[in-house]
């Protein structure tokens, strides 16, 4: 996303010292331009559009021009339906972008979780070996499973996942939830207590079977 | 090389002064040099329980601030000489307690004895978690009930996040010492059972002493039940524990009140 801004000329000139700190920063990169910061008075958006491109940029779209303006058909049309996003972060001169940690695929917690203990894990899936005890509790932004006795609490996809489950190898747990919509012990089927169990969401509704 | 022993369990109750007493004596009854530590600032009952109340001049406060000398606070116990009782004291509350100073005692009663037996307080906070901060190992006194078991599984949480050992990535050495028990209670469902508790605890079991008259009578005339009667069922659980804790195998057994041939003819009809 590139924001051009009055003066154009001076915008122009910025871009290209950035170009030269960081070569390859914007080179054949597809960019959306956002007009927004500009108006038809400021320059010639024609002459523009031929600048970046001459620049080796990929214009694929454009937005916040104003149909009127003259040499905005050269633009080409806005895409529509596009999800907001902020500008294209400049990075510091000379540095490297540093290679992206590998993240881990969940979380695996090998000792019981003991009452009193909260587990919050919002980037996936939450793996406890041991017992969930009760009074103790799990949230994951993924699903949760439990390899021993699930007593305590489990929240699984809390930060707005509705695929996802909670798994345990025994229920005795005192409230499981999925994306904010809950059941307690007493809302659980009794013929599923101390049972291997998964629960998951189905219209908007806890649905738990026993998996053995 | 000394060992720091807290006895703790989160619920009060459930033994643990009686338990520390019981389990120093018997390591001391064995030749070990033992201190056992009240750490239950304003409620202290050690000193009674270990029959010393009438000698207590100098105690733990004291020495944390500077008062006293750690070998003036020192109570020798009348009846087993490897036996000491550093006490609490019972007219101030544990924010009396520094964690430097309680550092620095427990530094240099290491220096002195075997074990170090720190009787903690009841409930999670200040005093309960200088009690475990320094120890090498932990026993969980629990009785087999609910609200014992879970407020026994918050402390061993505490136990891994919250003392010296668990802050340097290490591993604390728990024992389970399961107190009041009673085999037919626990056969008819109205206890939790011995494997109930151990599946929820997931630590390992240092002992079972049996509910007794003994040690209530024991507490009263200020004895450590295996010293006031070794042969009683509670007693011998108590010493199997204490050898446990030395690193010997002892088979887990429910030791059981020895009756004479009257007592149980008539023994049962009681009550």
């Amino acid at each position: 996303m590139l924001r051009p801004e009055a003066p154009v000329d001076g915008w122009l000139a910025e871009l290209d010292a950035q170009v030269l700190r960081s070569p390859g920063f914007l080179a054949s990169k597809p960019a959306v331009v956002d007009l927004g910061g500009v108006t038809a008075e400021d320059a010639d958006l024609a002459g523009l559009v031929r600048g970046l491109q001459g620049r080796g940029l990929r214009i694929i779209a454009v937005e916040g021009a104003d149909p009127s303006w003259t040499g905005a058909a050269e633009w080409g049309a806005a895409i529509p339906g596009g999800r907001p996003t902020g500008p294209v972060e400049m990075p510091e001169a000379a540095a490297e972008p540093p290679p992206a940690p590998i993240e881990p695929a969940g979380l695996i917690v090998e000792e019981p979780v003991r009452s009193g203990q909260s587990i919050i894990y919002p980037k996936g899936d939450v793996t406890v070996i041991g017992s969930v005890a009760s009074g103790a509790e799990v949230f994951a932004g993924g699903s949760v499973h439990v390899y021993g006795t699930l007593r305590g609490r489990v929240v699984a996809g809390f930060n707005g996942n509705s695929k996802a489950r909670v798994f345990c190898r025994r229920l005795e747990a005192e409230l499981v939830a999925i994306d904010g919509v809950y059941r307690t012990a007493d809302d659980m089927d009794a013929t599923l207590r101390g049972r291997a169990v998964q629960a998951w969401l189905e219209g908007g509704s806890i649905v738990m079977t026993a998996l053995d | 090389m000394a060992k720091v022993l807290v006895v703790t369990s989160g619920k009060g109750g459930v033994g643990k002064t009686t338990s520390a007493a019981a389990l120093g004596a018997a390591l001391a009854q064995s030749g070990q040099k033992v201190v056992v530590v009240d750490f239950d600032v304003g409620l202290r009952n050690l000193d009674l329980v270990m029959g010393a109340e009438r000698r207590v001049v100098f105690d733990l406060v004291n020495v944390i601030q500077g008062d006293a000398k750690l070998a003036q606070a020192l109570i020798r116990d009348k009846r087993v000489e490897t036996l000491w009782l550093l006490p609490a004291s019972q007219t101030r509350d544990k924010d009396a307690l520094t964690p430097e100073g309680v550092a620095r005692v427990v530094a240099e009663l290491r220096e002195k004895f075997d074990w170090v037996i720190c009787d903690s307080p009841a409930g999670i906070e200040r005093g309960a978690q200088l009690a475990m901060r320094h120890a090498d190992q932990a026993v969980v006194v629990t009785n087999p009930e609910v609200s014992s078991v879970r407020d026994s599984d918050r402390i061993i949480g505490l136990l891994d996040s919250r003392t010296e050992l668990a802050e340097r990535g290490e591993r604390m050495e728990k024992h389970l010492l399961l107190t009041r028990y009673e085999t037919a209670r626990a056969n008819r469902g109205e206890m939790l059972k011995t494997e109930d508790v151990l599946e929820i605890l997931s630590i390992p079991l240092l002992g079972i002493i049996p509910e007794s008259q003994e040690v209530l009578r024991a507490s009263n005339i200020g004895s450590p039940v295996t010293l006031s009667n070794p042969l009683s069922a509670p007693a011998r659980a108590y010493f199997d524990a204490a050898r446990r804790l030395r690193g010997e195998t002892v088979p887990m057994t429910v030791p059981e009140e020895k009756r004479g041939f009257v007592q149980r003819l008539f023994g049962r009809r009681v009550a």
